[in-house]
């Protein structure tokens, strides 16, 4: 079962709340200073910028530039609440809209008052989740009309041209860029899609101005290893990767895959780097979204990198053909290897593919299997040869699983609602 | 002036890359990407030869 802990400094904001294991009700989130209007939007956008807030879904665009580019745009926008969460090692999103739906509602609603949007979206596949947030504005019945979208949960329907898509009434799959959202999203008009997490973030800046900058540099992280138990952790930015795998129960990994399957695999020597996301950027890994898988002692980076693979060449929208037949290409050289059965040449074939691949497919699942394979080939070299023709005695055994089990959240009876609900 | 190339049209014909040998790449599995944007006056004509080349318009030219 997926803990859930904090790990930043006491009497600090912080997204986890009080009771993260239970549905947090509207009165709760009013007692910690939710749902106030004090603060004027624009004074808000300034103070979001000031903290140099940065989007957790998984690129960390600056937040501020992305609600000033969608007020800005010309029409009145919409904003849509992100909380379709595709990476399988990832469970912060569905955590957070399962236990503190008014938080991310508030910084939705947030969201709309800087940007001038007249309507916003919820957009999730967790089914518990959707009971919650449609529980919570029964609850609460916010200003403007807010709707919860649902979509087959896959690994490409939280990418934001998807979500749009998908909101537009079309598949959840991944549109050719540009328009970005923008500029041109739901019904044609500039659209903010803003992953939940960065929205609860906003709403706990509007609560909490004070603790501004450690709202903005501290993050979820869901942290995963061989042998124990996920944990489900705030963390502030700074804190060591070694801190974080001593916190999940993997103390000497052999190696991470950082970000999801963004960030690729780095190597044991890198455990002393921050977490921060310019650090690991500068690195050559990413954050991404804050999924963070440990490899065990007895673990083999060659595996994950082919467990990594066979997921991402499963969940390709199959739009593209250069990213089925890229990724299938990728997957299969270093499935390749975990069997000792690589055909000659693979190393220098590998290489080419890692280079050409990039950027080539409407979304960036081509980009994460090349990047997966490239820091196979870059920070194990010497595993990468050793397994070309000779079989792996740790890659015989199934790879541990990718996917971490959302934490279970205990529903909360809910009081009638005290006003009517807004028509829709 | 910009030559793009949609991925999700792009089904490896391979037919824009003979009239613009400088902006479009092939890959290994035939399928093609742009390499250069081409410049008004010389590689105009190549560009706009290659987005009709596309049997699946998967090619447009954009100022």
């Amino acid at each position: 079962m997926t803990r859930i802990d904090s790990l930043t400094p006491r009497e600090t904001p912080g997204v986890l709340g009080a009771a993260p294991g239970v549905t947090e009700d509207a009165e709760a989130y009013a007692a910690t200073g939710g749902y106030r209007t004090r603060t004027a939007p624009a004074e808000l956008l300034a103070r979001v910028e000031a903290a140099g807030l940065r989007g957790r879904g998984g690129a960390g665009f600056p937040t501020a530039i992305k609600l000033r580019a969608v007020r800005d745009a010309g029409e009145p926008p919409v904003v849509v609440a992100n909380g379709e969460e595709g990476e399988p090692g990832s469970v912060k999103d569905r955590w957070l809209l399962r236990a503190r739906p008014h938080l991310v509602l508030d910084g939705l609603l947030r969201a709309a008052e800087i940007t001038g949007a007249r309507r916003g979206y919820v957009y999730l596949s967790d089914a518990t989740a959707a009971g919650r947030v449609r529980r919570a504005l029964d609850e609460r019945p916010p200003r403007l009309p807010v709707e919860v979208v649902e979509t087959p949960h896959t690994y490409v329907a939280g990418e934001e041209s998807a979500v749009v898509r998908r909101i537009n009434g079309g598949p959840a799959l991944p549109t050719a860029k540009p328009p970005r959202a923008y500029e041109e999203g739901v019904d044609g008009v500039p659209t903010l899609v803003a992953n939940v997490e960065t929205l609860a973030r906003i709403a706990l800046i509007a609560a909490r101005p004070d603790g501004r900058h450690h709202t903005a540099r501290s993050t979820l992280v869901t942290l995963a290893g061989a042998g124990t138990d996920p944990l489900l952790a705030e963390v502030s930015y700074g804190r060591t990767l070694r801190t974080l795998a001593r916190a999940q129960g993997t103390p000497e990994p052999a190696g991470v895959l950082m970000g999801g399957m963004f960030g690729g695999l780095i190597g044991p020597h890198f455990l002393d780097l921050a977490l921060d996301p310019d650090t690991l950027t500068t690195a050559g890994t990413a954050l991404g979204c804050g999924a963070i898988r440990f490899l065990g002692p007895d673990e083999c980076p060659v595996s994950l990198a082919s467990a990594a693979l066979a997921h991402l060449a499963a969940e390709s929208a199959r739009q593209c053909g250069i990213c089925v037949t890229g990724t299938g290409s990728i997957r299969d050289e270093v499935g390749s290897l975990t069997t000792g059965t690589a055909a000659p040449g693979l190393v220098s074939r590998l290489h080419r593919r890692v280079t050409a691949l990039p950027g080539r497919g409407a979304c960036g699942l081509l980009d994460a299997a090349a990047g997966t394979a490239r820091s196979l080939l870059q920070v194990f070299p010497h595993l990468v040869r050793s397994h070309l023709d000779t079989p792996c005695p740790s890659c015989v055994a199934p790879a541990a699983p990718l996917t971490v089990a959302v934490p279970h959240v205990a529903g909360r009876a809910v009081p009638r609602p005290r006003t009517a609900p807004c028509p829709r | 002036m910009k030559l793009r190339l949609d991925p999700t049209r792009c089904q490896g014909y391979g037919l824009c890359q003979e009239p613009a040998p400088d902006l479009i790449d092939i890959d290994d599995f035939g399928y093609a990407s742009v390499v250069a944007d081409p410049a008004p006056g010389t590689s105009e004509d190549a560009a706009r030869a290659a987005v009709e080349a596309c049997p699946n318009s998967a090619l447009r030219l954009e100022r």
